[in-house]
């Protein structure tokens, strides 16, 4: 009963359309998160409680070393909110960008003896990295309506597009790691350093308008325009502004910032899918 | 059958860089002593290959190791990319490599057969359709919602098999697929792969088996040193082997 093939032309094999490609493959992508998922959690009493474990003793230990030792609680209305609303957004990309580096090298079984359109693995990782965002994010507006949060439609629609430059960010990012991290184990290091500075790189501790102050104007443009301290803001817009007792003050240069940031996204995005697709026809003999 | 070519090999070289050491201090180590070029070696494993599979051939790739079968498989799979030459294909191409690739120690019987099948490109309506079926043949129905760490290797390769036969694919690649199980259970896989080969299969298998080999394939390609040193019936390929 094998099909007849006559009517479809040859090809050759291991080719994909990169990203495109993997809506067609949805359903092995969505057990591909789940295996990651059951497979991270192994194991463990807790499970997927430790999504809330962690990003929870996180912000008690930030809220009492910046809020309180070094008092930005008093500099900050409703400072537990600012904080963890940034918090949110730095974790969602530093997991993202940890996944992504490691999806291929921890997947190597797979890519070495099945092709499949490789970009699966990097895809599959950021899910799982908003399947660990999501209960956060439920704590964040626990907190902020427990601050009295009243958010408008903008307020709403900053949270998406927050969302989107930190997701288009990291994966572009990852691609570029993930492809270099089969070459080079370094890679994994390297993304590690990145998570380490870039938590203190965009306003999550303190409020930008203290950058602003404290450094040459061209380290401040590339601070304003870096889609971390970008997608922080709109976090910030869509969670701790609208709380009781805050005065939003959206810088007025905001505009341009986001627009800058979003065109990096996306130029990042192209130029980690082009750097993978470089490197992935040597997966297979690197592995 | 018809003799539409669904795998299209034509001057094929793959080349492998052997690097030693990737470590920056390794590096300045050696490139001061002057054995900068012992740092990596470069080994041909298949040089100028051409060959030509019909729809519903069987065929056998044999040869010693490190003849280059392997690799000439995954080339035909897309795992790899040749150096020169191309390798052109119809059809979906099931890159069963080997036998189990893809299946998750961690998860149990059920969801790696759920996994492996959209690995080799079964839908969802597929899997549900077919899962009674893969896990009979397999035998192992008491152990399916067990962790496949908890199999032993028997089991394992059974259930591998079960779901690889059941995926359907236009060209089956097989690699060291016959070993698998006691020898009632192989002769049950002898019998499937005999039934998908009369419903038209195409079929490129490597193994060291040669016994077993002759059983499933029509056509035999002995490789030696990556060069294609044979291509006919496959007595004449293994007769060959043996005389060597």
């Amino acid at each position: 009963m094998s099909r007849d093939t006559t009517a479809v032309t040859l090809r050759h094999p291991g080719h994909s359309r990169g990203l495109f490609d993997i809506p067609r493959w949805f359903f092995l992508l969505k057990l591909l998160v789940r295996k990651e998922i059951r497979v991270r959690y192994r194991g463990s009493v807790l499970g997927m409680l430790w999504t809330y474990v962690k990003p929870a003793t996180q912000l008690v230990v930030y809220y009492v070393a910046m809020g309180r030792f070094l008092r930005l609680n008093d500099r900050v209305d409703n400072y537990v909110v600012y904080l963890f609303s940034g918090i949110v957004v730095i974790n969602l990309f530093n997991e993202i960008l940890r996944n992504t580096t490691a999806s291929i090298v921890g997947n190597a079984p797979l890519v070495g003896k099945v092709y499949l359109p490789r970009e699966l693995f990097p895809v599959a990782s950021v899910w799982v990295a908003f399947v660990h965002f999501l209960p956060q994010v439920a704590v964040l507006l626990v907190g902020a309506l427990v601050f009295g949060w009243r958010p408008g439609p903008m307020n709403i629609l900053a949270f998406v597009a927050g969302v989107l430059v930190v997701a288009v960010f990291s994966l572009g990012i990852g691609l570029m790691f993930a492809a270099w991290n089969v070459l080079f184990r370094d890679a994994e290091n390297f993304a590690d350093l990145i998570g380490m500075v870039s938590i203190w790189l965009s306003p999550i501790f303190y409020k930008w308008d203290m950058v602003a102050g404290a450094v040459p104007a061209w380290i401040w443009a590339i601070y304003a325009c870096n889609p971390l301290s970008v997608a922080a803001e709109l976090f910030h817009y869509a969670f701790w502004a609208p709380t009781r007792g805050v005065v939003a003050d959206v810088p007025t240069q905001f505009g341009i910032w986001a627009a800058v940031a979003s065109a990096v996204c996306i130029i990042v995005l192209v130029l980690g899918q082009m750097v993978f697709r470089h490197h992935e026809v040597r997966f297979a003999e690197e592995l | 059958m018809d003799n539409e070519p669904v795998i299209l090999v034509e001057n094929l070289d793959k080349t492998f860089v052997l690097r030693h050491t990737r470590s920056i201090k390794e590096y300045v180590v050696w490139t001061m002593r002057g054995r900068k070029g012992e740092l990596s070696e470069t080994f041909k494993a298949l040089n100028n290959v051409s060959l030509t599979v019909s729809q519903g051939e069987s065929v056998g790739l044999i040869g010693l190791n490190g003849s280059g079968k392997s690799t000439l498989l995954k080339l035909i799979s897309g795992v790899m990319q040749p150096n020169a030459g191309s390798v052109r294909v119809r059809g979906q191409v099931a890159g069963l490599i080997e036998v189990g690739a893809g299946f998750h120690p961690d998860l149990t019987g059920r969801e790696n057969v759920y996994l492996n099948g959209a690995i080799l490109g079964m839908s969802e309506k597929e899997l549900d359709a077919k899962f009674d079926e893969i896990v009979a043949f397999s035998e192992i129905e008491k152990f399916i919602d067990t962790e496949v760490k908890f199999y032993s290797s028997g089991m394992f390769l059974r259930l591998a098999f079960s779901v690889a036969v059941h995926s359907r694919p236009d060209i089956f690649l097989v690699d060291e697929i016959l070993a698998v199980g006691d020898e009632p259970f192989q002769q049950k896989c002898l019998a499937k792969i005999r039934e998908l080969k009369g419903q038209g299969q195409t079929l490129v298998v490597v193994s060291h088996d040669l016994r077993r080999i002759q059983e499933i394939c029509d056509r035999g390609i002995l490789l030696d040193h990556g060069n294609v040193v044979l291509d006919g019936t496959i007595s004449e390929a293994v007769d060959r082997m043996h005389n060597k």
